[in-house]
């Protein structure tokens, strides 16, 4: 019985003992990663090119994905304000959704789907090529020449591209509030201003989605660099990335939103 | 053992001694203890696992060992601080099995990653240095291409020009003959040999291309499971009765090193099967 209690034990400490290491490895690449970070700053072309490969070439995902969200918010927002008879509040609501949540939210998502994963798998591979390997060798540090550039960029990138998916999530809800059913542009637009506070909506906002895009862009390198140098391994690494990016995006958002909006 | 006294061991470049490496549980390497003198081509010949490459790995700092100490121009390598070992680094070069080339720089940019990383050469001089170095190996027309445009041969060839291009003083090969045609096989040996001597340098090649390492070598030593278990000069290996060596250069399937991977008897095995 003790025998099989001591098992049972075992076998879900082990388990923790194991995240708990790695998280504590996580903490030690961080800090080694923001310690090489000098490096990547006085090249900071190293950084603009891969904000090119993170955040512009994710532009048409997160530009397109924010209209249609915009846009299903105005006709659900449209939908549910109509029935108390406050549908001039429809541009409130489609901002403040977008400012306060799902502008950070969605666009933390779908930067870890589609940059987060391709900075892992990217890393993995010449992790996996032994170009990591090589650059070591010529005493080249890869945590200062690959990893902290695109720690950065991701870091740089998903603020601009949040907000972007705001902007245009707010245009999605106006095309389909103001265009589409009728609601009056000068209310849309007026309750926006008088109601969207620069520093409770947008800077909270903005709070959010660099603490996401630290959380995606440490978890991408990371996942690549500790990936495994085979096919299967790096495959292992892309998949978690996206699933721990998307977790730690909605934990950390819940914790954040208790800590701003408390009875605001 | 060894098959002569190696005059090799007089100044060396690189020593090895009583070296004991594991990966976790598994012991690669057993006390190895080898020198590798200056100015000279050394092969470090053995099967596939037996803890060549692990060697390399010792030698330039990228793993430390379990026991015993690897001393490179005369510094014990796993003693040397981040910065000191980045210093003994840039006297070396190395030559990646399949070349890990960098996939998104262009082969005139691999060749010139160091020089831009560890020099303030201005442009126009570390322009010239690449094209001497792609010209040395018979590439400076492909300076253009990217590395997925390189075949398998020529990609080997880039990377030794971007390895030398700090005209390193030791050179380390890793299967640098690996799944190359006769001709680019035959190239690629001779460049090792002729870049050695022209820069000075002393080399460390590990391979299993018998053949092609004995014409461009000075000394050979064979591994096994973790340990030298011969030694010489290319005639001295040619002409030896050593067991392993007679296998290893006759390319003879059993012998001290078996064929079959350890398993129970086959009768035993097969009535098992039977009866299970």
């Amino acid at each position: 019985m003790l025998e099989w209690l001591s098992a049972r034990v075992r076998g879900f400490g082990a388990p923790a003992v194991d995240a708990l290491i790695k998280l504590g490895f996580g903490f030690r690449f961080l800090s080694a990663v923001l310690w090489h970070s000098a490096t990547a700053f006085r090249r900071f072309n190293l950084i603009i090119r891969e904000v090119y490969f993170t955040g512009v070439l994710s532009l048409v995902i997160i530009l397109v994905s924010g209209l249609f969200v915009g846009m299903v918010l105005g006709l659900q927002g449209y939908d549910t304000l109509q029935r108390f008879g406050a549908s001039e509040a429809l541009g409130v609501l489609v901002s403040l959704s977008l400012l306060r949540e799902l502008g950070p939210v969605v666009a933390g998502l779908l930067f870890a789907s589609r940059a987060g994963s391709a900075i892992t798998a990217e890393i993995g591979l010449m992790k996996a090529t032994e170009q990591l390997a090589a650059m070591e060798m010529m005493a080249v540090n890869p945590l200062a020449r690959v990893v902290a550039p695109r720690f950065w960029a991701g870091v740089l990138s998903m603020p601009i591209l949040a907000a972007l998916f705001s902007a245009m999530g707010i245009l999605g809800g106006y095309l389909v509030g103001v265009v589409l059913i009728g609601v009056d542009a000068g209310s849309f637009w007026a309750q926006m201003q008088s109601q969207v506070d620069l520093y409770n909506d947008i800077g909270n906002g903005l709070i959010k989605s660099v603490v996401f895009g630290v959380a995606v862009s440490i978890i991408a390198v990371f996942e690549g660099f500790d990936a495994p140098p085979t096919a299967e391994g790096v495959s292992g690494a892309t998949t978690r990335t996206v699933v721990t990016s998307s977790l730690a995006i909605l934990g950390l958002d819940f914790i954040l939103t208790a800590f701003m909006f408390r009875g605001v | 053992m060894p098959l002569s006294t190696p005059a090799v061991s007089a100044d060396p470049l690189v020593a090895i001694d009583n070296v004991t490496f594991a990966y976790d549980r598994r012991t690669i390497l057993k006390g190895i203890s080898l020198t590798i003198p200056k100015g000279k081509v050394v092969a470090i010949m053995g099967g596939s696992g037996c803890g060549k490459t692990t060697l390399l790995r010792l030698i330039g700092g990228q793993v430390k060992p379990s026991k015993g100490e690897v001393r490179v121009a005369g510094k014990v390598v796993h003693e040397l601080d981040s910065d000191g070992l980045y210093q003994l680094r840039r006297k070396m070069g190395m030559l990646f099995q399949f070349g890990a080339l960098f996939t998104d720089m262009s082969v005139f940019d691999n060749v010139a990653f160091q020089m831009r990383e560890h020099t303030d050469l201005p442009e126009s001089m570390i322009r010239d240095l690449v094209l001497m170095k792609l010209n040395a190996v018979g590439l400076r027309g492909a300076s253009k291409l990217m590395p997925s445009e390189l075949s398998g041969g020529m990609a080997r060839r880039v990377a030794l020009a971007r390895a030398i291009a700090l005209d390193p003083m030791l050179m380390m090969y890793d299967e640098p003959f690996a799944g190359l045609d006769p001709i680019s096989l035959g190239v690629v040996g001779q460049l090792i040999r002729q870049l050695n001597d022209a820069l000075g340098a002393t080399s460390i090649l590990v391979t299993h291309d018998v053949v092609e390492s004995l014409q461009i070598v000075d000394y050979v030593y064979f591994v096994s499971e973790g340990a030298i278990v011969a030694e010489g000069t290319p005639d001295e290996i040619r002409a030896s009765t050593e067991p392993f060596v007679r296998q290893f250069v006759g390319g003879l399937p059993d012998g001290p090193v078996p064929f079959q991977y350890p398993a129970k008897p086959y009768a035993e095995e097969l009535m098992g099967l039977k009866n299970a």
